[in-house]
């Protein structure tokens, strides 16, 4: 999933302080299990939001609202009838979807509630992982499942690096050392001649070296 | 805010604390008014909105009343709960509200008289604090 965390309060107040009336937004999708952005966190931060302006002697009307899916432009229409009783907007899902309420409703002002962190996954209750920065080319299938593009610190293609040590990585004894994990599970899989073989430098075109990227599938685009 | 009377939000686990509430009434054991008790199946059911509400509704204090720890009748829903409270602790500093406003206690079922006095100890503590800064904003808000 794509995790994100909330923004310190501060700069969400900055963003708003000009405005009367607010649309807070979130997405009940991967922000909603990272408890970042869903419909819980789109309460708390309304409640926080209202609470810190009073404070301040000021006050700032806000309307929740939770998308079923913020990145796609069927739910953002969802918006429509409440667009014209705000000022701005702000958005507590990914980057992707504050940038398709921006597309969609070009005269108001639409601000990131969440910094937009990775994608990764779950290690356990309430911590999340880098796991993928889509590459575009995945080589999990040489490296025993384990990436070395996002969990290794240099994105070695041969590693590990001189730095390793005990299953550790030298940026800190908390960061396991990706290459580690990939000799590990090839030995455990009986493929050690995948860790032998040489791989060449990467081609980053497909990792967005190359431009923004895009996905066609021409038997569903319109 | 002359004769200030804080108002106090208590959420009470039903095994412990709410029932140590009941035993603090048949040993005749007085608490202050100030204290309005919600009974919860179990802290850990206490989520943050409840909290952030409570203080936006214009409670100047927030406890949450969970079994002793280890006791939990849900395992753990009282190590969970101080984790929540301590996270929206964070979340009021950022709103600024003194996070001295919100606290987690744990009890036994039979602590009557813990209950009491914890109820008069938070009462006592927020009447010295004064009214919550949001709690100060509202009744401005109504007087203007
Ligand atoms: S190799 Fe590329 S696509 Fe595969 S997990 Fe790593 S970053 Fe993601
Ligand atoms: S110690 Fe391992 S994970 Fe860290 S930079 Fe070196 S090879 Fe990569």
């Amino acid at each position: 999933m794509i995790t994100a965390e909330r923004k310190p309060l501060e700069e969400l107040i900055d963003y708003i302080r000009p405005f009367r009336r607010l649309l807070l937004v979130g997405c009940n999708e991967c922000v909603t299990v990272c408890a970042a952005g869903g419909r819980k966190e789109v309460g708390l931060l309304a409640s926080g939001l209202q609470m810190a302006l009073l404070k301040a002697g000021a006050s700032i009307e806000v309307r929740e609202h939770t998308l079923e899916r913020q990145c796609d432009p069927e739910y953002v229409e969802e918006l429509v009838p409440m667009i014209d009783g705000v000022d701005a907007v702000m958005s507590m899902a990914c980057g992707c979807g504050v940038q398709e309420v921006a597309r969609r409703f070009k005269d108001k002002p639409v601000f990131p509630a969440l910094n937009t962190k990775f994608m990764g996954a779950s290690e356990r209750q309430g911590v999340w992982a880098e796991r993928c920065q889509g590459c575009g080319d995945c080589l999990l299938g040489k490296t025993g499942g384990i990436c070395p593009i996002a969990r290794c610190a240099k994105q070695l293609m041969n590693g590990p690096c001189g730095g390793s040590t005990g299953g550790h990585c030298e940026i800190g004894d908390d960061v396991d050392c990706a290459w580690a994990l990939i000799w590990e599970r090839l030995k455990a899989l009986g493929l050690q001649e995948n860790y032998v073989e040489i791989t060449p430098a990467k081609d980053w075109r497909s990792g967005g070296g190359g431009g923004p990227r895009k996905i066609i599938r021409e038997d569903l685009a319109e | 805010m002359d004769n200030f009377e804080p108002v106090i939000v208590a959420f009470c686990c039903h095994y412990c604390a709410y029932t140590a509430a009941d035993m603090a009434g048949s040993q005749r054991l007085s608490y202050p008014p100030n204290v309005k008790v919600v009974r919860v199946p179990c802290s850990g059911k206490v989520d943050a909105m409840h909290i952030v509400k409570a203080f936006e509704k214009g409670a100047d204090g927030v406890y949450v009343a969970g079994c002793l720890e280890g006791d939990c009748h849900f395992k753990n829903g009282n190590s969970k709960a101080a984790r929540m409270v301590a996270y929206v602790s964070k979340y009021m500093e950022e709103i600024g509200i003194e996070p001295e406003r919100l606290a987690m206690v744990t009890m036994s079922a039979g602590m009557g008289y813990r209950f009491a006095q914890v109820a008069t100890e938070m009462t006592e503590k927020i009447r010295r604090m004064g009214p919550s800064p949001i709690h100060a904003a509202i009744a401005t808000g109504k007087a203007a």
